[in-house]
């Protein structure tokens, strides 16, 4: 049958009845001639038809599909009593929508982050090539954020390799926008000159860089931006195409812009420019990557062959791997660190979905936010088929007499479940609005000036289809068991039983009573969650770190584009101290190689007594007025002082932990260590001079770690770059233009990036107070769904008992025993959901145990707090039906 | 209705009518009674649903026209393909007929 039929089938019923009509006109014209009288000729006629309305029906039949047809009956009739109970309908399409759209939100930055292939050409072609450290980790620099590959690793493997048709690198950087004076930052990108031609991206404006623009020694060459960068900065006019663009004080061209899609190839982040590898080395200047073999600075990625696999590549990955690392030893590595270094193995995994140490960041608290928003929905879930099986309720006597005439059992589920189908999909519609909005915050909440995180979160099928899922998931947990339970009683029953008393059955009513439950055991689970998280972070936040953080400002010169030479630079240091100094209301200045909580690390193993010791111990480089500057109390000895010059014995100072674990017992002060030996020459002594008070190094969650502060006035070969920590009253907004000029004064060319001590434990701790916020937030809503499931249950079992309630006052009950009888049903059923909650807690939070900080899992006093908490809302949610039954009039037992 | 009809003969009659020109169920109807002379009677409503079931197999096609009375009213034709079913299921009810006439008169 066409389904043009089927779509028709109304004016083909119209049109038979025309025929039918036409059918009985004739026949009766025929009768009159016959000699009938009118009256006798229609009702003759119509005998000779038969009955026109069975035709009809029966050619109807005939043009339409049952199930199609039922189902929409079944829809329009679904509506109907939605739009008959609007409160009931908006409140349970709201919750709906609030569990759907937290779980869509977290999905769709599962999907964004893990799942999305690149866009960009056959994304399946593409494998990520790394270096396999065997566990030993690289020894050098780390100079970006990925450092994976050295470029002579590169250059070397992508020569020698067959197993792919392009080898591309890209090396991730921050460029200074700005001139000079206070810096503004953009994410860069050096990329090899077949970067975008083995991606496939073409450009958007102008063109994008090929091999022809990567030559060794290209100075600056052309610069590729990205669309946003491009829409942002320039407001998208492509006349910028030809027009220079600075990036660290170097004049670039720009020749184009990558098309709309394109973020680059990490997930997570986008990049604002990219320019040829080759003009690493102009830019870096002496802290370039090139001809430093220690310096990891390049991720790679390469395009399979033709036949190729990941697994072969990976063979033949490992059959180059002896060769090349063995041309390329760094000549600083010592004996130990190169026999590490020869047992590396290129790999190569699949590249399809790009490359991101987003997804290892936020693994975990990925999953335990899509598992608490799961828990969410099974609440509302819960919450609804209780409302639901209260609606059931009230059409007990229109089932069962359909029933009692032949329905059958299916189809009024069917039709029952078609209501639900109509609030579960209104739910989700309104769930995938909240995702886009609620996953958007998501990206900003992580996302902070100097870590931007870019997440493409435009949905895609899989978000579709994962919130299409969840609809009809959630349309089967609620309303399947209300639509089998009202089905599954007797109708003779329910019609007997009349209207008179409610019909509820006593299974039924447990069946409400275990959904309560439910909801209480679940909610117990996430007001557990919320409380450790909260905890969490109030215990890391009220942690001493040893120095006072506030009003600590970062300032960070960067004299690269100055005029001042390597020789000059100890004395130009010397002369921006004393001018910040000197700038009105601050109080102290010092410089400081790595600011605390910066994230920046610089270890190292030392050898005490010729003996090279286990661990390494985390290294410094400030001037004496740091320890004032941060409120370290100096515990022995001295700080630094003018004592301390370049070429007298190299004076550090070391702090408790050091003086603890390496000279228990003696005094540190006057005790010498070395470096361990690299492969240049011998180590000089270091001379402890001090010992300072334990201080936070990289985080707030750390144990104290053995400290060395060498003197910055010993530092005989400065880099371009001054770091200083500045302490003032004032807040870092009305300093900066007062550093920035007087600064800028002495040393033009200079460029300055402000941080704040306080920001940077803040950037610290995002993670966690993401976690706290969002697990309490869940929390909450879990337990106010849940509560007003036990309100409702409630308020329902005091109507159902009135007519008792009514005969026990009427017989001298007191009121209060009647309140106590209430508030014992509801104690019953909150105490066996905390009990389970408590122990699906204590299950469930084991594996969160890693994003905890002081808290065991089973803390008992966080498990207590939530559970009083619910067992508190619990009983006033219970008392309002409580008072109310207390209040039932005597007379009631007589007139129901 | 008298004398039942067999399953399928109903379809057989209504093309066999229509072979001689298009009409309309009125008149299809009176002509299987016309032609049978009374014996078979159709309860004429049921020749609407089997209209319908030819039209849906494709053997004859309807149109709306209009009657010598000036009145506009359905009118169904046979198609090719109807002509060609005739053909086969009158053969076929033939060689029914032969065969049941056998196992009835098996002297002749």
């Amino acid at each position: 049958m066409p389904w043009s039929r089927f779509f028709h089938r109304g004016r083909w019923d119209e049109e038979r009845t025309r025929e039918l009509e036409d059918y009985l006109a004739r026949e009766t014209e025929d009768n009159i001639a016959r000699g009938m009288t009118a009256e006798d000729a229609a009702r003759a006629a119509r005998r000779k038809l038969g009955n026109a309305t069975r035709i009809r029906e029966e050619i109807y039949d005939m043009n339409t599909l049952h199930l199609v047809e039922t189902t929409w009956q079944d829809l329009r009739y679904g509506l109907r009593l939605l739009r008959r109970t609007p409160a009931f309908s908006i409140v349970a399409i709201l919750t709906l929508a609030l569990g759907t759209g937290a779980n869509a939100a977290i999905f769709q930055l599962v999907n964004s982050l893990r799942l999305r292939p690149l866009p960009v050409e056959k994304p399946q072609e593409l494998v990520w090539v790394d270096v396999d450290t065997q566990g030993i980790g690289r020894t050098g620099w780390m100079m970006s954020r990925r450092g994976r590959m050295t470029q002579a690793l590169w250059d070397a493997l992508r020569r020698e390799q067959h197993a792919f048709s392009q080898v591309f690198a890209f090396g991730l950087t921050k460029w200074n926008l700005a001139a000079d004076g206070e810096s503004r930052l953009a994410d860069g990108m050096y990329v090899s000159g077949n970067f975008f031609g083995a991606l496939g991206v073409r450009a958007h404006v102008g063109r994008v860089l090929n091999d022809a623009d990567d030559r060794t020694g290209c100075g600056t060459a052309g610069a590729v931006l990205s669309y946003g960068f491009w829409k942002a900065r320039y407001g998208g006019n492509a006349a910028i195409v030809g027009q220079p663009i600075t990036l660290d004080g170097y004049p670039f061209e720009i020749v184009g812009v990558t098309p709309p899609g394109f973020f680059g190839v990490e997930v997570g982040r986008a990049f604002d420019v990219a320019v040829p590898l080759c003009a690493e080395p102009l830019v870096r200047g002496e802290n370039s990557g090139f001809g430093h073999p220690e310096r990891w600075f390049l991720d790679t990625m390469a395009r399979l062959n033709p036949g190729w696999t990941v697994e072969t590549a990976n063979a033949h990955l490992k059959t180059l791997s002896p060769a090349i690392f063995a041309a390329n030893i760094p000549p600083t590595y010592n004996a130990e660190t190169t026999k590490g270094y020869l047992q590396f193995i290129f790999t190569a995994a699949p590249g399809e979905t790009g490359v991101s140490g987003l997804r290892k960041t936020y693994a975990s608290q990925l999953w335990i936010l899509l598992a608490a928003t799961g828990i969410v929905l099974l609440i509302a879930c819960a919450n609804l088929a209780n409302l639901m099986l209260a609606r059931a309720t009230a059409r007990d006597r229109e089932v069962a007499v359909r029933l009692a005439i032949g329905a059958s059992r299916l189809r009024i589920v069917r039709q029952m479940l078609a209501e639900s189908l109509l609030i579960a999909a209104c739910g989700a519609a309104g769930g995938a609005l909240l995702a886009r909005w609620v996953s958007a915050w998501l990206v900003a909440f992580l996302s902070s000036e100097y870590d931007r995180l870019f997440l493409d979160l435009t949905p895609d099928w899989r978000v579709f289809g994962f919130i299409a899922l969840i609809a009809v998931a959630t349309c089967l947990l609620f309303g399947l068991s209300p639509a089998l339970a009202v089905t599954g009683t007797n109708p003779g029953r329910t019609i007997q039983a009349g209207g008179r008393s409610t019909t509820d059955s006593r299974e039924r009513f447990t069946l409400r009573r275990a959904l309560v439950a439910v909801q209480i055991a679940l909610s117990t689970m996430l007001v557990v969650g919320a409380v450790l998280f909260g905890r969490t972070l109030r215990n890391i936040v009220s942690v001493d770190p040893g120095f006072q953080p506030d009003g600590v400002m970062v300032v960070e010169a960067d004299l690269r584009r100055t005029r001042i030479q390597p020789a000059a630079r100890p004395a130009a240091h010397q002369e921006i101290l004393d001018r910040v100094r000197a700038v009105p209301g601050i109080a102290t200045v010092a410089e400081a190689f790595i600011p605390p909580i910066s994230g920046s690390v610089w270890n190292q193993r030392i050898v005490i007594g010729g003996v090279v010791q286990n661990g390494s111990v985390n290294f410094n480089q400030v001037s004496g007025e740091y320890f004032a500057v941060l409120g370290v109390p100096v515990i022995a000895g001295r700080t630094f002082d003018s004592r301390d010059r370049p070429g007298a014995p190299k004076a550090v100072i070391v702090n408790q932990t050091f003086a603890h674990r390496y000279f228990s017992g003696t005094s540190p002060l006057g005790q010498t260590f070395q470096y361990e030996p690299s492969g240049q020459g011998p180590q000089p002594d270091f001379h402890i001079v001090g010992v300072v008070k334990d201080t936070k190094y990289v985080d707030l969650r750390e144990d104290f770690v053995p400290i060395v502060y060498l003197a910055a006035a010993q530092d005989e070969q400065p880099g371009p770059s001054l770091s200083m920590v500045v302490r003032s009253d004032l807040s870092p907004a009305s300093l900066t233009p007062g550093i920035t000029r007087a600064i800028t004064d002495a040393t033009p060319g200079v460029s300055l990036t402000y941080y704040t001590v306080p920001g940077f434990i803040r950037e610290s701790l995002k993670i966690e107070r993401l976690m706290a916020t969002l697990s309490g937030f869940f929390g909450v809503l879990a337990m106010i769904i849940a509560v007003v499931g036990l309100y409702g249950v409630m308020s329902y079992l005091v109507t159902r008992r009135k007519v008792e309630i009514g005969i026990r006052m009427a017989l001298g009950a007191d009121p209060h025993v009647v309140v106590r009888m209430v508030l014992a049903e509801t104690g019953v059923l909150v105490a066996v959901g905390l009990v389970a909650g408590i122990l699906l807690a204590i299950a469930g939070s084991s594996w969160a145990q890693s994003l905890l900080y002081a808290l065991k899992p089973w803390d008992p006093s966080s498990l207590s707090l939530a559970a009083g908490a619910l067992a508190l809302v619990s009983l006033v949610a219970a008392w309002f039906p409580a008072r109310r039954a207390s209040r039932v009039s005597p007379a009631i037992a007589l007139r129901e | 209705m008298q004398g039942e009809l067999l399953q399928g003969t109903l379809d057989l009659l209504i093309l066999k009518t229509l072979a001689v020109g298009p009409a309309h169920g009125h008149t299809i109807a009176h002509a299987i009674e016309r032609q049978s002379e009374d014996v078979l009677q159709v309860e004429h409503g049921s020749l609407y649903p089997a209209l319908h079931r030819l039209e849906d197999r494709g053997w004859i096609a309807s149109f709306w026209g209009t009657s010598e009375n000036n009145r506009r009213a359905r009118y169904y034709r046979l198609t090719p393909k109807g002509r060609g079913q005739l053909a086969e299921q009158t053969s076929r009810w033939d060689e029914i007929v032969r065969a049941i006439n056998r196992v009835l008169r098996p002297a002749d």
